[in-house]
């Protein structure tokens, strides 16, 4: 229940074309560059290790309904010189991602930011 | 900002650096909007200018925390003959988009000066970024595979903090990316005239004044790529890298490019991209390609989003 309890609502934020410059090694073809989607969710594994860190998080929404996202960033080497480790995200934290979905629709993203329970922010892969 | 006693403050106070960072893009993201739709006024646009730059800190490879080093001149001039050091690009080394001075992003001051042979070999490339990019299961970009960068793609694409050492015949280059490294003899030998093809080829250098470092390439293996955007290259192709340090600090590093089958004439890949030193003591950090985690990769993101 406290699991369940962490889960949050979906929420689709508004959708405004902003873009940063996106450093993804394995190309950008896959992502509709257009949207940003803000989903609030548990962490289920942060795999922290090149070519690029995963996040994999549940969400719920109000139906109760449970959705699996794996949400791709920066890679370990650029992470772990701004400060972040394979310690800064552990299953069960409460994380929000704004994350740039795919275009056919699976839940598999590109992280634009991750609140995460410190309140503390990883922004866009950068180099 | 008070004086704080506890080791803590230094992780509180680069965590609030990076939170600045991410708002430094936020305000940079929207300002570009603006500009893009023609809504920018001056007032904002002068604010903008006017904030000060934060210093950036950074962890090496050991965890140990640095400033990055700030734009601009250094505080003395630059020794004779000497280009070692530990540099760490001043903005960027990394370019996705291709060569850094000349992107594939279908501009045409940026259109390359292919030969026939050049143009079909381009088209033959799948890589992942730029004007014929493919979603990233599509590519056969030979990285994705952790096959070598080679030369010059290890200068053009990944090309992140590099340590230099230098003895009076050898210049030795250790890159970040794939802990690659490469040395340029500068004991007088001339490149070989008919080499077997090698990741890296065959390097040779010369001081062209007391600051100037040049090296020749050639004998490349075919199969890589000149950059990030399936740019290709032939047998036939020398690199010429031009070291220059500038001062005691700062270093340029600009690539040209001339393979006669493939490009009509010489090209700039990267135009005296700037470098600063670093402190002797940063470690720089690991970057192994692991065929394992690049085919995790791809089974958790790379596949499903491919079609």
């Amino acid at each position: 229940m406290k699991y369940l309890a962490k889960l949050a609502f979906i929420t689709i934020g508004g959708v405004f074309a902003v873009s940063l410059p996106l450093a993804a090694h394995h190309g950008n073809a896959a992502y509709d560059e257009g949207t940003k989607i803000t989903v609030k969710g548990v962490a289920v594994e942060w795999i922290f290790e090149n070519p690029h860190t995963i996040l994999k998080f549940d969400s719920k929404d109000a139906s109760g309904k449970v959705t699996h996202w794996v949400a791709e960033t920066g890679n370990a080497t650029s992470l772990a010189r701004q400060g972040f480790s394979k310690d800064t995200v552990k299953p069960g934290d409460a994380v929000t991602v704004t994350m740039i979905p795919a275009k056919n629709g699976q839940q598999v993203a590109r992280i634009h930011q991750l609140i995460l329970p410190s309140g503390e922010s990883l922004g866009s892969d950068r180099p | 900002m008070a004086a704080c006693p506890h080791s803590r403050c230094l992780h509180l106070q680069e965590k609030d650096l990076r939170k600045k960072d991410f708002l430094m893009q936020v305000k940079f993201a929207f300002w570009g909007s603006a500009l893009i739709a023609g809504m920018i006024c001056a007032p904002l646009a002068s604010a903008q200018s006017a904030t000060p730059q934060q210093p950036q800190r950074i962890r090496d490879g050991w965890g140990k925390a640095f400033v990055r080093p700030q734009r601009g001149p250094g505080t003395g001039p630059a020794p004779k003959h000497d280009i070692s050091g530990t540099w760490e690009p001043e903005t960027t080394g990394f370019s996705p988009y291709g060569a850094i001075a000349m992107p594939s992003d279908g501009k045409p001051e940026h259109a390359l000066p292919f030969t026939k042979a050049g143009e079909e070999a381009f088209k033959k490339n799948k890589p992942g970024f730029g004007t014929t990019e493919v979603a990233a299961a599509l590519t056969n970009d030979p990285v994705n595979q952790c096959d070598p960068q080679g030369m010059p793609r290890q200068d053009l694409y990944e090309l992140r903090t590099t340590l230099i050492m230098q003895n009076d015949k050898q210049v030795a280059l250790l890159y970040t990316y794939d802990q690659m490294w490469r040395v340029i003899w500068n004991d007088g030998r001339p490149n070989p005239a008919n080499p077997e093809p090698r990741w890296l080829g065959y390097s040779t250098g010369k001081w062209m004044d007391d600051t100037t470092f040049v090296a020749t390439t050639n004998g490349l293996d075919e199969r890589t790529w000149v950059d990030n955007a399936g740019r290709p290259h032939s047998d036939e192709m020398a690199v010429e890298e031009r070291f220059h340090r500038v001062d005691n600090e700062t270093m340029e590093w600009t690539v040209t490019l001339t393979d006669p089958k493939y490009y009509t004439k010489p090209w700039v890949a990267a135009d005296k991209v700037r470098f600063k030193l670093m402190p002797a003591d940063f470690h720089i950090g690991e970057m192994i390609c692991s065929p394992t985690e690049i085919s995790r990769y791809n089974s958790l993101v790379g596949s499903p989003v491919a079609h």
